[in-house]
């Protein structure tokens, strides 16, 4: 999965995880906690949608680093990448 | 129409989820209600069959009118011809009351007593076609009640033609629904619809089980669960909210906060809890579980003060014409901020004694119901104490308002690594900081203080929670 591709699944889950956010027109280094104001829960929604699409792994100790559009693409483009 | 918080006077009835005939049990949802807060599920108070539902959707009606008249299960004896039950719905509901506490509040749905059957008549089964039913000797104004009457006028419903379909042969008004509807494509209500689009369920593939084919919401629900329906690949559509209901609702919240300073005497205590146990826990147990039944610290932190509600029983409770009355069960108040504004305060019923993991999930359902707008009765009626937890809002304390007529509202900020006092040492801790917001006509302060305690100590031995 490239970088394109990712950006589409990630935006894709973030819209069907958290019911009101709407990240179509969200810059790709917009701080998603701050901008879609997600709770710890709204974001456990989207780490669940986002690995069931992708496939990929994501613990715990990764959400840090998932908190921008673009990291979250580069993430699981990243990770796609090398688990095929 | 049942009381669902205590600050609803009135309600509007949205759709039925049943229909006359309908067989029904205890705690399912029967009808949607809208109040200024959100829209409702209503869950009926026993088992029974439906015979009649009284009021139509799109009215609103004061709490304690009678919404539908509920019969024996297995006895569809002919119907009865005197409009008796609004007797038990009429008590009037005092505002300050918990619904929990009146039964007669919730008895919105009226069993009709076993003496309206006639012994001469064959018993039936309540799913019974109705055309199996005699007609009734009486004149024919008394098959038809004056709402469904009314109805057919409306619509253009020439009363003659129509089958009754209820006991007796009585006209109902799911009978003048199925006359004024032009043949052809079954319905769907629309409930079912707002339900199939939240889930993702093409209603296409749905079958379904009301009158004439028409597809209720627990059709999508069965299609949803079965996967029978393929999902739509369009994403959920942002909960629209009218600026009507967004003012209502901060009307509401207004009045009630209003209530709640004016009487209740707050006092309030803080106490900063290490978090450091429940913290490494919780990453230990997250590493071995897929990221469903993965843990947030919220889910700590509301099972703790669940836990302690029911140790420290005065805090758990309300405060009632002057006197305090506890509750046995703790049934946990979750504030849930909308994110179109406002709030709303649901109950996880029994939440000290879920295990972590259902509490966990139950939390998650509770909330995105919450958001969509589906909460169910006993859930907004009944909380026993709340729990407002801000932390994602990254705020480090909250002094909350008390929730009438509860006696005690318990806060929590954000989870913080701080510098902290270690066995002579000084390290860095996750911590976070725990109020307390309580009716100083309940109880004093040292009572709080033991609430406060309690919930540090139990966080300190999260395998135990």
């Amino acid at each position: 999965m490239d970088r394109e591709q990712a950006l589409a699944v990630v935006r894709e889950s973030l819209t069907r995880a958290v019911p009101g956010a709407d990240s179509r027109g969200l810059a790709e280094d917009a701080v998603l906690r701050d901008e879609l104001e997600l709770d710890s829960l709204d974001f456990l929604n989207f780490v669940e949608t986002l690995s069931g699409e992708t496939g990929v792994t994501i613990d715990e100790e990764d959400y840090e680093r998932l908190d921008t559009l673009g990291a979250c693409a580069e993430f699981v483009a990243a990770r796609s990448g090398s688990a095929s | 129409m049942p009381s669902l918080g205590a600050d609803m006077t009135e309600g509007a009835l949205v759709e039925w989820l049943v229909q006359p005939g309908d067989t029904v049990v205890k705690g399912q949802a029967v009808a949607v209600v809208d109040t200024a807060k959100s829209a409702i599920e209503v869950e009926c108070f026993a088992d029974g069959v439906v015979e009649e539902l009284l009021v139509e959707p799109g009215t609103t009606v004061p709490v304690g009118t009678v919404l539908a008249v509920l019969g024996e299960a297995h006895e569809a004896g002919p119907a009865p011809t005197k409009a008796a039950p609004a007797k038990a719905a009429a008590a009037k509901p005092t505002a300050k009351k918990p619904a929990a506490k009146k039964p007669a509040t919730k008895k919105s749905v009226t069993r009709k007593p076993a003496a309206g059957k006639r012994p001469a008549t064959q018993k039936k089964p309540a799913a019974q076609p109705a055309d199996r039913h005699p007609p009734e000797a009486g004149p024919s104004t008394s098959r038809v009640s004056p709402l469904v009457r009314r109805l057919a006028r409306e619509r253009g419903v020439d009363l003659g033609a129509v089958h009754g379909s209820g006991p007796g042969g009585r006209v109902t008004r799911a009978d003048i629904d199925v006359a004024a509807r032009p043949a052809g494509r079954a319905r769907t209500t629309p409930y079912a619809r707002r339900i199939a689009t939240e889930l993702g369920v093409d209603l296409d593939g749905v079958v379904g089980t009301g009158p004439e084919g028409a597809i209720r919401a627990g059709d999508v629900r069965t299609a949803a669960a079965a996967g029978t329906a393929a999902p739509t690949r369009t994403a959920t559509p942002p909960v629209t909210v009218s600026p009507d209901r967004t003012a209502a609702r901060r009307h509401a919240i207004a009045d009630l906060m209003s209530r709640s300073k004016h009487e209740i005497p707050h006092y309030y205590l803080a106490t900063t809890i290490d978090l450091a146990a429940a913290v490494t826990w919780m990453r230990e147990h997250n590493r071995g579980v897929p990221v469903a039944e993965r843990l947030v610290p919220s889910a700590l932190l509301l099972k703790a003060a669940a836990v302690a509600a029911k140790q420290v029983p005065e805090m758990n409770g309300f405060w009632i014409d002057d006197g305090q009355v506890r509750s046995e069960h703790v049934h946990l108040g979750v504030a849930v901020a909308l994110r179109e504004g406002g709030l709303v305060a649901p109950a996880l019923h029994d939440a000290d004694r879920l295990p972590l993991p259902d509490l966990m999930a139950g939390l998650r359902d509770l909330v995105r119901r919450a958001r969509a707008g589906r909460l169910r009765s006993s859930e907004t009626a009944d909380p026993t104490i709340t729990v407002t937890d801000l932390g994602d809002q990254g705020v480090e304390a909250v002094f909350g308002v008390i929730y009438p007529p509860q006696v005690a509202l318990v806060g929590f900020g954000k989870v913080t690594d701080r510098p902290a006092a270690v066995d002579g040492l000084l390290g860095v801790r996750p911590c976070v900081t725990a109020t307390l917001s309580a009716d100083h006509r309940a109880g004093d302060g040292a009572v709080g203080a033991r609430y406060l305690a309690l919930v540090d100590r139990l966080l300190q031995s999260p395998e135990e929670l």
